[in-house]
């Protein structure tokens, strides 16, 4: 049974002179609004917003609420969005009044408990990636690639280089990192991608002393620890380019090989991802950059520096390239990260790249005799399935496979990513699954390729609604509830 | 503690299934040499109580909204949050689940981001908004690239200095190696002067932007700046509180083509910065053009009203280098946090809200002036903040009042150099006339206190 409460809009509950706020009186004179601000200013009458009791309020949102797949209540293997558990412990401290209640703009005097975290912060994301400066300032992994080449930017800058104009990526990258170098003024060129690992003759025919960066994904986006990283690397800095390194996939690394340690000058983490800040239904997420130290001058401003038992901001860096964006950063994510990497410890973090790896490798095990695994029998923290012999012989694709899943509970991995693989689907269990979700998940894949294609094609039944017109929505954009619309 | 489930044998048997001898043989990929040979060096684990006392040690150390007064503002502001945000936004239904590319398995978001969408047409009086971007700095940049690619003009951009200087910053940074020039106007009487406006803007002007209420808490004259962008065939930018909008008029009332604002004051917690989330709305004719998520409304199979995230086509995972953007995420639980708070405000909580603010603002500044003697620094109208001019080191002065527990306002010379005797006060609708009264107060103190002359 479907409830009004939910499939209603706000709008359509709405009724005149409901509300559920009360403010308190004013305490101050009442002069009329005319003598405190001119009239050409103000407006007839405030924006026409819904009008709803409290109790309705609630039971709209809360029902809506139920209309999710959500790590609490679902296993949601999302490829390379990393759905880990998010530890409640995370959520209570982070809204200690002491910590969310901090302004951005207060006296450093006032705040030294944040800064001391945000400091620490910077020093355990340095070790982590084997880098050596942090910028906590970006606020989705987004935004920190485009911080990153900004960073490179300044640099080649700095030494004269200005023919360096182009920047080189895989074509199995994440579709942030061509965008990302656009806005950052680059030119992207693609990489070819040879047996699932980046094409070396590729790589090395369109380096020269025009590129300034390779951005490479490491694992990969099919879940493979490039082998040849180091030559690859190497090969950037011999011709004068910077390695950056897109963190999504730190999952697989922790403890065990560092950016840094492989060549990477530069790289973004993931908080929301890799130190589980919950994903919001997309985002806040929050992206630091970590680089060597040629690049700390040009890092954002400020950073938080220690001065004897003092820490503070500091503003004044002169090669900086500036900010991207106001204030401090994501601190309510950065926080959580901070409460991750202090619960486990140097082995804890260990622990979860080879727990990881292994439930992967475990449910790749499970499906690789009933699914397509174009790309071996062995993976790190995901791995990408295909569906094209599926689709030959039973007219079955991947995202049918994805909407029938939904029915058996279990949200459906990332489709159609990467490009590199026709009928993708990328599976990304995480460390903190059991071994009895990994056995029947890969059941219920097993038993879906052999249902149906019709069943599938008309999949999911059992949700609230199956299959929209994409096409519709596309095509006559409504974008907004209109009266009588 | 890593919240791994597998018992050591559990993980023996998996490892039997792979196939694999042990976990160090799955990471056989992983070169030899660049393997870390040592522990990360970090802190010993720590388990719930140990961090949970640390963290509040950590918190312990810090002064806040909640154990302090505080009329700082400046982009960021002690806006009170009702209990059923928080109700509503502790479902862990919303916040562990990811984008809603699975339409059938997210209608609780995408439903409450097209609710959203609507909400903020409503505030802003424009035809349409996104889900929400970064906060309120990429906001304008956003803004500005968009309007970059709608006229076709990509030379000129021109930003009032009073504008949030991070949020000029931004733009800034995001611009270093793109086509358009920033043209900073200066407003040395606290607002944009059209008549100034006028002199610069040609027909290479992609776009104006300005903030009402401004920096310094003073409106701008936005009707006549929008005029003067149309007749030059240039984009109003405009950057807006949406608490404001309680009592001051719609940007689509007044011209803007495309609307921004941070939206902190909409049920999200200061956080010492973050996370916030950006508002972005604009003209119906430039949907396409439109940066980051968006959700629309379509029917299921059965015909059903369902949402569904749309235009896609816009975006880096199918466009790459094209995108109109590179952002991926949008503030998604923010944006949750704000259409809520939005609801339980209501048109009449609205208004309420921004009425206690202008009045207790007024109430504030006023006695301040009377009081102490300080001077209102510009002499125009103003919301929820303003800017004040003393005799007293501000920096000193402002940290006295630290020391009564009292957050006294946004010293400005660290982005204004001309204005290092000035500080700009922001009392919202959580001031009491007892607090305002406090703050004279500690300012009396601590004037009295740095130049012993003064208000003898």
């Amino acid at each position: 049974m479907e409830k009004n409460q939910s499939t209603a809009l706000l709008f359509e509950m709405s009724c005149p002179g409901r509300r559920c706020t009360r403010l308190p009186a004013c305490d101050v004179p009442e002069l009329p609004l005319t003598e405190l601000l001119p009239a050409a200013h103000l407006t007839d009458a405030p924006p026409p917003l819904p009008e709803i009791g409290e109790i309705d309020l609630i039971r709209h949102f809360v029902n809506l609420s139920t209309k999710n797949m959500a790590i609490d209540t679902n296993f949601y293997p999302l490829g390379s969005c990393t759905m880990k558990y998010n530890p409640k412990r995370h959520e209570r401290l982070a809204g200690l009044p002491g910590l969310a209640d901090v302004h951005p703009l207060q006296d450093d005097r006032s705040c030294q408990g944040t800064l001391q975290l945000l400091f620490e912060m910077q020093q355990y994301l340095a070790e982590i990636a084997g880098l050596h400066g942090v910028s906590l300032q970006p606020a989705a992994g987004a935004q920190g690639e485009l911080t990153a080449l900004l960073v490179a930017s300044a640099y080649f800058k700095d030494r004269g280089e200005l023919k360096r104009k182009r920047v080189l990526i895989p074509d199995s990258a994440h579709g942030t990192n061509p965008a990302s170098a656009a806005i950052a003024g680059f030119e992207a060129v693609q990489i070819k991608s040879a047996a699932g690992y980046v094409d070396l003759e590729d790589l090395r025919a369109k380096l020269d002393d025009r590129t300034a960066v390779f951005m490479i994904t490491n694992p990969n986006t099919l879940g493979l620890f490039e082998k040849q990283i180091a030559t690859i690397t190497q090969m950037v800095h011999d011709v004068g380019g910077l390695v950056y390194l897109d963190g999504a996939n730190m999952n697989a690394i922790l403890g065990i090989t560092r950016p840094g340690d492989f060549g990477a000058d530069m790289m973004h983490y993931n908080v929301h991802k890799t130190f589980t800040g919950p994903h919001g239904a997309g985002g806040p997420g929050s992206g630091p950059i970590a680089v060597r130290d040629m690049l700390i001058p040009y890092l954002p401003a400020p950073l938080v520096v220690k001065q004897g038992e003092q820490y503070r901001l500091d503003f004044d860096r002169p090669k900086s390239i500036g900010r991207v964006r106001s204030f401090f950063g994501n601190f309510g994510i950065l926080l959580r990260g901070y409460c991750y990497i202090r619960t486990l410890g140097p082995q804890g973090l260990r622990e979860v790249s080879e727990v990881a790896v292994l439930n992967a490798n475990y449910l790749l095990s499970q499906v690789k005799d009933h699914l397509d695994v174009p790309h071996g029998d062995r993976c790190m923290h995901e791995f990408v399935a295909s569906c094209r012999h599926l689709r030959r012989e039973r007219n079955i694709s991947a995202m049918e496979i994805a909407k029938r899943l939904l029915d058996y509970g279990y949200h459906a991995p990332t489709v159609y990513f990467p490009l590199v693989v026709p009928e993708a689907l990328m599976i990304e269990p995480t460390e903190t699954e059991s071994k009895e979700t990994l056995d029947a998940f890969a059941q219920t894949l097993i038993r879906i390729k052999d249902e149906d294609p019709e069943l599938l094609r008309l999949a999911p039944h059992t949700l609230p609604r199956s299959r929209p017109d994409e096409v519709r929505a596309a095509k006559e954009p409504i974008l907004r509830w209109k009266p009588y619309a | 503690m890593s919240y791994v489930l597998n018992t050591p044998e559990q993980q023996a048997a998996m490892l039997a299934a792979i196939g694999a001898r042990s976990l160090e043989e799955l990471f056989q990929t992983v070169p030899e040499n660049l393997r870390l040979k040592r522990p990360l060096d970090l802190p010993a684990p720590l388990s719930e109580i140990e961090l949970t006392r640390h963290v509040g040690n950590l918190a312990a150390r810090n002064r806040h909204a909640a154990n302090a007064l505080c009329f700082l503002g400046g982009g960021a502001y002690d806006h009170f949050i009702p209990a059923v945000v928080d109700a509503v936004c502790s479902r862990s239904e919303y916040y562990t689940a990811y984008t809603p590319y699975q339409a059938e398995a997210s209608q609780g978001s995408l439903q409450a981001f097209f609710e959203f969408q609507t909400l903020i047409c409503q505030l802003t009086g424009m035809e349409v908004a996104n889900a929400s971007l970064y906060e309120g700095g990429t906001s304008v940049t956003e803004a500005v690239l968009m309007a970059t690619g709608i006229t076709n003009r990509h030379g000129k951009v021109i930003v009032a200095e009073s504008v949030h200087p991070e949020y000029r910053q931004t733009l800034q940074t995001y611009l270093a190696n793109l086509e358009p020039n920033v043209t900073t106007l200066p407003t040395p009487n606290g607002f944009l002067d059209p008549e100034d406006l006028k002199k610069t803007l040609d027909d290479k002007t992609a776009c104006v932007v300005v903030q009402h209420p401004n920096f310094f808490g003073c409106l701008e004259e936005v009707e006549a700046v929008a005029k003067l962008c149309h007749d030059r065939g240039a984009l109003f930018i405009v950057s807006f509180d949406p608490i404001s909008l309680g009592l001051l008029k719609k940007p689509g009332d007044y011209g803007a083509d495309i609307a921004v604002a941070e939206g902190q004051g909409l049920g999200n917690p200061l956080n010492y910065g973050g996370p916030y989330l950006g508002l972005l709305a604009c003209r119906e004719a430039y949907v396409r053009r439109i940066p980051g998520r968006v959700v629309g409304q379509t029917v299921d199979r059965h015909g059903r009203r369902t949402f569904v995230l749309t235009l896609q086509t816009r975006e880096q995972h199918i466009r790459r280098e094209k995108a109109t953007s590179n952002i991926c995420t949008n503030q998604g639980l923010m944006a949750l946090r704000a259409a809520v708070h939005l609801t339980a405000l209501g048109p009449q909580g609205l208004r309420e809200t921004a009425e206690l603010c202008l009045r207790k603002a007024h109430y504030a500044a006023t006695q301040l002036e009377r009081e102490l003697g300080f001077t209102r620094r510009f002499d125009r109208p103003f919301f929820k903040e303003f800017t004040l001019r003393c005799e007293t080191a501000v920096p000193e002065l402002l940290g006295h009042c630290l020391e009564d527990g009292i957050l006294a306002g946004l010293a400005l010379g660290r982005w204004y150099p001309q204005l290092k005797d000035c500080f700009s006060v922001a009392v919202t609708e959580k001031r009491t006339r007892d607090e305002i009264d406090a703050l004279t107060r500690s300012l009396r103190l601590g004037v009295q206190w740095l130049t012993p002359t003064a208000l003898a």
